[in-house]
């Protein structure tokens, strides 16, 4: 069922066995990746929403010495984004159909490894395997920026794994914490979200804990003051690799918030709540604010996505189901929109080689089909009603409201902002005279970019007209993370019998101190 | 006959070395004898003994002991050992050193390292110390005509004679207030005084403590490794670098652990400072390296400092951690050396970064495999490295030592990124006159690639080893 990684890894070995023909691995790739959106889908299908139990859950003992085991499981929340990393996968192939002449082997490889280490993120159910997918996420990302990159790509691979990497060995020590803190408790190691969540842990170390977690996923996010990675990083990315960037790499973040920091150190994170809030709302107008003066569009697209990610942050802070459900929306819906932008600034740059927002102008007259979706995917992006982007939004500043009215009104102003800076640079690029000659003989769209760009059109719509049907399901789970949060519920789920079986043959500390 | 079972396995490395000496001895001029097989025949010999002597707990003399704990550091010997034999082809034929004196050098070193490994007498882990040692030294400085070669051995011995000293002190204070060189007998002398240990117990402890950190390059006794490690044959580097360190922590941790482990009070401190100033000046000053071989020694040195890590936990999982470490970085370090040695051709060293500038391109296997040995040592999933490095950490972080795994994982982000220069150099930095790629012989190609498939099976499926480690350690301590 939930053989997703393994499937796409398996299949990638099969790929590399493959002779140097690049149109091939390209074919394979492409279609190995469609499987596996297929698969989400139908895991989707399947999917019974009136439960907020973790469902297809599958556990065998790996390291059972320390209580590591392979135990991957979906719910609500994680459901969608898995949909979405299988969705933006093939896309981001195809974005690079034309794009990419050199080592597309490799691109591809590296491409289809990226996705069963997202997959696997969004999947685990143990915090060491998280942890492991996670780290591992890195090294194709950092291949991708770096070898098939813009001018700077050097850089910005090495500080894109940098940062990361900073932010995530603390919280490595934390998981480390957490899982001894079980065994003095229990008396053996665990790695198990299931388990972990059942654990009494002090306020003082919830504290500590929830900064180290907070601060890889801020970092991740990236929240405001830990963003300066990301416009390196977006920008000198291939355009296959901004997508998944934006796309889902930046939910990791936000997901990692909502699956481990906040129902594991509930007293923690209602404490931290309001500063996060804060570094949010700084973040949601701070984005806005640098969008607008962006002479670039890719650096333009990423700062928004500062923005609208510190939407999705406040939406998690709130903690009220409006507030969650909004961001967790909002996740899917940037991941949509922005991914789609960053797919056009893509096309626009194969076409001219340059993406300075004044090298352009007037594309309307020369390729106005283009222009059309370029509007669809702007206005989404601004959160208009009856696109995605309006319900994300809309829920996270109703959440916020309820909340605490302030960062509602301060984060509202965020959403005005953006319609600024994003209607201007649409205007700046799309209307008024042609003012460049080589603007002039700018085709319009080859089919292979309309497979491109329709099926992120048609989510657009779907998502902003139907949005219970992506609701509906993540309600249940939601509902009891915030029960969990809020602490109406001491123990959500029955783990003794969810635990791995086999013994633990490690001993505490303690105890082996009194053997000596 | 019973009583010499537990010296089989150095007996069998070194009935080969006398074996490889004399058949140079005896060679005609001109005439090649296959004597680097004689020792992996010595060491295979030896493999099959440590597999025969597993949990039998057998002693000798009652100086030299196979417990687990030691066998467990002899196969780890044994690895080193194969696949030290196994990247030398390159460096032996390109830089003609003298392949009897070469082999016969390594395989009485090793004989030394599992003797090391396995003594339960202070006075016989000294004497294993020198054997290796003047091994070692020699093998360093084996490019004679070399000036480099000759300033590192030279370098290398004077300070390693110097820290022999300290380490003989050591012994003689120890055996002054303990009246025995025997380490279970100085356990239990030590234990009686732990509640108010004299000033000669602490000058004991710390000449000792001064001895071992020598030997594992520790900070402020590193001094000599990074001109060691650049000036020998890269083969060499990559035997003393991952060899002589597992055998002397092996001796580091049964002295600490066991004989010296009553006063733990008072050399964890002092072992908390050093392992936090091995990790950082280890990776800090790595990153300031621009040749490899430097930028390696460096790297070493701050291994060194997380096994430390693992020392001053001192708890079960810390103990487990060393052995798993040694042996993960014992692999990978080798893996990364073999890649060094198989570029060096005979008119250039090929060590410093820039030549290793589009590497992917002229030798796309030997970048991938580069690749997964930097990624390995700087602690990324699904290498062995990372499952070694959470080892070490949750080992700190039980035991109560939060501080110094936060400096250690701090100083691996920082040595990250000098390995990735290494990674961005092959894969992203285009050049005009790439380093031409000597060919790779087969058996150096095998030893690097089994190198590599170890790295990988230790990251995704270290549960036996982990058992193992965990398994070897119950005997002793």
């Amino acid at each position: 069922m939930i053989a997703l990684p393994v499937a796409g890894a398996l299949l990638l070995l099969f790929l590399r066995g493959r002779d140097e023909t690049a149109p091939l691995a390209r074919r394979v790739a492409l279609v190995v990746s469609v499987l596996v959106f297929a698969e989400t889908l139908l895991l989707w299908t399947q999917f019974d929403s009136s439960s907020a139990d973790f469902q297809f859950v599958e556990r065998y003992a790996w390291i059972p010495a320390f209580g590591i085991s392979y135990a991957v499981g979906v719910d609500g929340i994680s459901l969608f984004l898995l949909v979405l990393t299988g969705f933006l996968t093939p896309i981001a192939l195809l974005s690079s159909w034309e794009s990419v002449h050199t080592k597309t082997r490799a691109f591809c490889i590296i491409i289809l490894l990226l996705e069963s280490a997202m997959m696997g993120v969004f999947v685990s159910l143990d915090l060491f395997l998280f942890y492991i997918f996670w780290d591992a996420m890195l090294i194709p990302m950092y291949f991708l920026i770096g070898i098939w990159g813009y001018d700077r790509r050097v850089y910005a691979a090495v500080k894109f794994i940098l940062y990361t990497l900073a932010g995530s060995v603390l919280m490595l020590l934390a998981i480390l914490g957490l899982a001894a803190l079980h065994s003095t408790v229990t008396g053996r190691y665990s790695f198990d979200l299931l388990a972990l969540n059942t654990l009494e842990i002090s306020p003082y170390l919830q504290f500590w804990f929830f900064l180290a977690f907070a601060l890889a996923f801020a970092i991740k996010v990236p929240l405001f003051p830990f963003h300066t990675w990301l416009p390196d990083a977006h920008v000198e990315a291939p355009t296959a690799g901004s997508v998944i960037l934006a796309g889902v790499l930046l939910k990791m973040g936000t997901y990692g918030l909502v699956r481990f920091a906040f129902p594991l150190f509930p007293l923690a994170a209602v404490f931290f709540a309001p500063y996060l809030a804060s570094l949010a709302v700084v973040g949601i107008i701070y984005g806005a604010l640098v969008a607008m003066v962006q002479p670039d569009l890719k650096k333009l697209v990423a700062y928004s996505s500062v923005s609208h990610l510190g939407f999705v942050v406040l939406g998690i802070a709130a903690m009220n189901l409006q507030g969650v459900q909004g961001a967790v929306y909002q996740m899917l819906s940037h991941g949509v929109s922005t991914g789609g932008l960053f797919l056009i600034v893509g096309m626009l740059s194969d076409r001219r080689h340059t993406r300075l927002i004044a090298e352009f102008g007037g594309l309307k007259k020369v390729a106005p089909r283009f222009v059309a979706v370029f509007l669809l995917v702007t206005l989404s992006s601004i959160g208009l009603p009856g696109l995605n982007g309006f319900v994300g939004e809309f829920l996270i500043l109703l959440g916020a409201f309820t909340w605490d009215p302030r960062f509602a009104v301060l984060a509202a102003t965020g959403i005005v902002l953006s319609a600024v800076y994003m209607l201007w640079m649409f205007q700046r690029v799309n209307y008024g005279p042609v003012t460049s000659e080589k603007n002039l003989a700018l085709p319009d769209l080859a089919p292979r970019e309309w497979a491109v760009l329709a099926p992120i059109a048609a989510v657009v719509v779907v998502m902003g007209v139907l949005p219970n049907v992506f609701l509906r399901p993540m309600e249940s789970s939601i509902e009891r993370l915030l029960d969990r949060v809020h602490g109406t519920v001491p123990i959500s789920i029955q783990a003794a019998d969810l635990e791995p079986v086999a013994p633990v043959t490690v001993t505490s500390p303690e105890s082996a101190n009194v053997d000596r | 006959m019973d009583s010499l079972i537990a010296v089989v396995p150095m007996a069998c490395v070194t009935a080969s070395a006398i074996a490889a000496m004399t058949a140079e001895a005896f060679r005609g001029p001109g005439e090649r004898m296959p004597i680097g097989p004689l020792g992996a025949v010595g060491l295979t010999g030896a493999a099959i003994a440590v597999l025969l002597l597993w949990n039998r707990d057998a002693s000798s003399f009652g100086l030299v002991s196979a417990d687990n704990f030691g066998l467990f550091v002899t196969g780890i010997l044994i690895v080193v050992g194969l696949l030290s034999l196994g990247i030398s082809g390159p460096t032996l034929s390109r830089q003609q050193l003298p392949r009897g004196e070469y082999y016969t050098l390594m395989l009485f070193a090793l004989g030394g390292m599992m003797l090391m490994a396995a003594s339960v007498d202070l006075l016989v882990i000294f004497l294993a110390l020198e054997v290796l040692s003047l091994a070692v030294y020699v093998l360093t400085g084996i490019r004679r005509e070399s000036a480099l070669s000759t300033e590192a051995s030279f370098k290398y011995f004077l300070l390693g004679a110097f820290s022999s000293a300290f380490f003989l002190y050591g012994i003689a204070f120890t055996y002054g207030v303990t009246g025995s060189t025997r380490l279970d007998r100085v356990g239990a002398a030590m234990a009686a005084q732990a509640m108010s240990p004299t000033p000669l117990h602490q000058l004991a402890v710390g000449l000792v403590l001064v001895g071992f950190a020598f030997k594992v390059s520790a900070v402020p006794f590193h001094m000599w490794t990074p001109d060691a490690y650049e000036g020998a044959p890269p083969s060499v580097t990559g035997f003393m670098s991952t060899g002589v360190k597992a055998a002397a922590f092996a001796a580091f941790v049964r002295v600490f652990l066991s004989a010296f482990e009553p006063l733990r009070g008072e050399w964890t401190v002092l072992l908390w400072g050093i392992a936090a100033a091995t990790m950082i000046l280890g990776s800090v000053a790595g990153v300031a390296q621009t040749n490899v071989k430097r930028m390696l020694a460096y790297s070493s040195i701050a291994h060194g400092g997380y096994v430390m890590v693992a020392m001053v936990a001192g708890n079960d999982l810390g103990k487990g951690a060393v052995l798993f470490y040694l042996l993960t970085y014992a692999v990978t370090n080798l893996g990364a050396f073999g890649v060094i040695a198989v570029l060096e051709r005979s008119d250039r060293p090929n060590d410093r970064i820039q030549d290793y500038a589009g590497l992917s391109k002229t030798h796309p296997v030997l970048a991938l495999l580069m690749t997964v040995f930097l990624l390995s040592l700087g602690g990324f999933p699904p290498f062995g490295g990372f499952i070694a490095k959470w080892y070490v950490f949750s080992a700190a972080v039980s035991g109560g030592y939060t501080w110094l795994a936060v400096v250690g994982v701090l100083t691996s982000v920082v040595s990250v990124f000098f390995y990735l220069r290494i990674v961005v150099m092959m894969y992203m930095t285009p050049t005009d006159q790439p380093t031409l790629c000597p060919v790779v012989p087969r058996v150096a190609g095998t030893a690097l690639l089994v190198s590599a498939v170890i790295t990988l099976y230790l990251g995704m499926m270290p549960t036996r080893v982990l058992d193992w480690a965990a398994g070897s350690i119950a005997t002793i301590f």
